[in-house]
């Protein structure tokens, strides 16, 4: 049976493709639905997520940092998953799906390399081909995690088309996907994409969530009163709220990144400055002058440097559900600084965004208890940072 | 019948199938589209498809993503190519088909999409990627306005999807010679060409073939099991490379 409109959140999501990718997509969705239903199946991806991974992640009662910023602040340590970020936890489950669905090769975009990483190190595992699209403009900075695909046996085009980021790695891993789909695997990254992919990667990102809710009750006998994430496609921020949808007393905050300020016109802060459009397959905001031209998006995080996000952060947002602040990158440097000297963790710096946010909730509430999704470690990003600090210091 | 239809049947009645020419508005130059057009269409091309620039072009290959690049490096917009149309219209009886990505046409409005592009004289839309579950919201007012919708069939598409597509067309079904972005070498035309003729037959539309087709050997082997064959990558490339003139000549090629 051929869906009609499938996968919407509210007025969003849906399946904006080229025709010939169309059958593509419902045998995505057709296998999803099996394999989620195939207990041996589901067994092996656990196995994988507890052995290989490391899953689960722990919750750490952040003292130090919560007495800097005010507010009582629990991180969800998905940096220490292997690989270092919470992208691997989607790779696991959709290469999975792909050797399921007898597909040899397996692509991939990649913004800051994280997902790249974790794509090519479970093609790794499972001995499937892997070739990434990247930015040329992210391959620059992201340095290490290119050198690390490559030795992970991954192939890294570098895309030098358009703003030569995340967007433009992701147009060319379509082209890629609509011209090999026979044989090919197309290994979306974040919540975001035609359906079915939103609510698959959501799927295997909820395990943040779950883990959380339940560790936060046990150490605390309560549920927290907000839960945090950055947001770039905004696959961290939906597994994590996933678990908390139906807690009306939790507050569900996303993190966007304001680049040099809203007013700059150099941000990818989609949710708070974007319009409703489509882009990638789906109906959700992108950042777009009037005449529906998507605009450069920018960060100091390749992770969240997207004029575009997922669909159920978009319906999120106008249902009033969960809202969404923007932290620009001066503030997201402090923020990557401030873990660091006080709880002795060097995040990423997507994730860092949320950080320097918790300064604002502690002035808003302060004492609140807050559950944030430390979405990665920083070491891919040290160039970056160092970079930027040697700037700041040279009074620029 | 509409003039897009009539233009397939006028040429199936001289036994040959209607040249659908390609080019992309504001490219080589914005000031130069209705030009570009009237020289087309009086070196044969039967059809226009007029595309329309997007930043984001994830279904085209190289050739038309410089093109879009160009078009919109120099100011293009969906106002200024339906513009060009409105030109070209004073000069030209040609049928023209907006060709494009949903986001701009998103962005100015269905409604008001329908209405300006009647206005300007454009016979039909085609969009890239609205697939017929998606379309509905364009569709139908550019229908209501009495404009032919164009649906994309792909060699990967399902019967279900096919009779799917047939449904929301209006005029002719756009058959995809090859899974790949336009520009894709390597088709096997013969074998496109007899899927195409399935397609018409299963759904009693005219058929037009298109992506790959390059030469007048390409459209001589497809011919006699399509309506119309649509030259796309291989027009935008001779007029960048040798401007309009180039471009006219080429169609007088294809048109043999
Ligand atoms: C550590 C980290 N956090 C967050 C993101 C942003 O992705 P998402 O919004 O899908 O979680 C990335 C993307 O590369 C990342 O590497």
């Amino acid at each position: 049976m051929e869906s009609t409109t499938p996968g919407r959140f509210g007025p969003f999501g849906g399946r904006f493709v080229a025709e010939t990718l169309v059958p593509a997509l419902d045998a995505l969705e057709r296998a999803y639905t099996e394999a989620c239903a195939d207990a041996e199946h589901e067994a092996e991806r656990q196995r994988l997520l507890s052995y290989w991974v490391g899953r689960a992640t722990p919750i750490f009662h952040a003292v130090r940092l919560s007495r800097a910023v005010g507010c009582d602040v629990w991180l969800k340590r998905e940096d220490l998953c292997h690989t270092g970020a919470h992208k691997v936890n989607n790779t696991v489950g959709q290469v999975l799906l792909a050797r399921r669905m007898g597909k040899p090769r397996v692509i991939a975009e990649t913004g800051a390399g994280q997902h790249g990483v974790a794509t090519a190190s479970a093609c790794a595992l499972l001995g499937l081909r892997c070739d990434v699209y990247m930015g040329a403009e992210d391959v620059r900075r992201q340095a290490p995690n290119v050198q690390r695909m490559t030795l992970l046996g991954a192939r890294v085009i570098p895309v030098e088309s358009g703003s030569r980021t995340l967007k433009d790695a992701m147009n060319e891993a379509l082209r890629d996907w609509v011209t090999n789909v026979e044989d090919t695997y197309y290994c979306v990254g974040s919540v975001a994409g035609p359906h079915p992919y939103p609510t698959i990667v959501r799927g295997f990102q909820r395990i943040i969530g779950d883990e959380a809710r339940a560790q936060f009750l046990e150490a605390n006998g309560v549920l927290p009163d907000a839960v945090a994430a950055c947001v770039g496609g905004g696959s961290n921020a939906m597994g994590l709220f996933a678990a908390f949808l139906d807690d009306p007393g939790v507050e569900l905050v996303g993190v966007e990144a304001a680049g040099h300020g809203l007013g700059s016109g150099q941000h990818a802060a989609t949710l708070t400055a974007g319009r409703v459009g489509v882009l990638h397959g789906m109906r959700t905001y992108v950042l777009q002058d009037d005449d529906g031209q998507v605009v450069e998006a920018h960060s100091i995080s390749a992770g969240l440097d997207y004029p575009a996000v997922g669909p159920e952060h978009a319906w999120l947002r106008d249902s009033g559900r969960a809202r969404y602040v923007a932290i620009d990158d001066d503030d997201a440097l402090e923020g990557f600084q401030l873990l660091a000297r006080t709880e002795g963790i060097l995040a990423a710096l997507e994730t860092s965004h949320v950080l320097a946010w918790l300064r604002t909730r502690g002035e808003e509430a302060p004492g609140s208890r807050v559950l944030v999704s430390l979405s990665g470690r920083g070491d891919k990003d040290l160039v970056t940072i160092g970079d930027a600090l040697a700037a700041k210091a040279g009074g620029r | 019948m509409s003039r897009l239809t009539a233009a397939l049947t006028q040429a199936g009645a001289a036994h040959r199938p209607a040249l659908v020419a390609y080019l992309c508005a504001g490219d080589p130059h914005p000031d130069t589209t209705p030009d570009a057009i009237v020289a087309l269409a009086d070196a044969g091309a039967d059809v226009i498809e007029l595309g329309v620039p997007f930043s984001d072009p994830s279904a085209d290959g190289p050739v038309l993503q410089r093109a879009s690049e160009r078009a919109l490096a120099r100011g293009t917009t969906l106002r200024r190519a339906l513009d060009m149309v409105q030109a070209a219209r004073i000069r030209t009886a040609v049928p023209i088909v907006l060709f494009g990505y949903y986001n701009p046409l998103h962005a100015r409005g269905a409604a008001r999409v329908a209405a300006e592009a009647r206005e300007a004289g454009v016979d039909g839309l085609l969009t890239v990627d609205l697939p017929p579950e998606e379309s509905a919201t364009l569709r139908d007012p550019v229908v209501a306005a009495g404009l032919d919708w164009v649906p994309l069939v792909a060699p990967t598409s399902t019967d279900a999807r096919i009779a799917r597509a047939a449904e929301v067309a209006t005029s002719f079904v756009y058959c995809i010679s090859v899974a790949g972005v336009t520009g894709a070498g390597g088709a096997d035309l013969a074998r496109a060409a007899v899927r195409a003729q399935a397609v018409r037959e299963r759904t009693g539309r005219p058929v037009a073939l298109g992506f790959g087709i390059k030469t007048r050997d390409d459209v001589a082997r497809v011919a006699p099991f399509v309506d119309a064959v649509v030259v796309g990558s291989a027009i935008v490339q001779a007029m960048h490379e040798g401007g309009i003139a180039a471009g006219a000549a080429l169609v007088r090629s294809l048109r043999g």
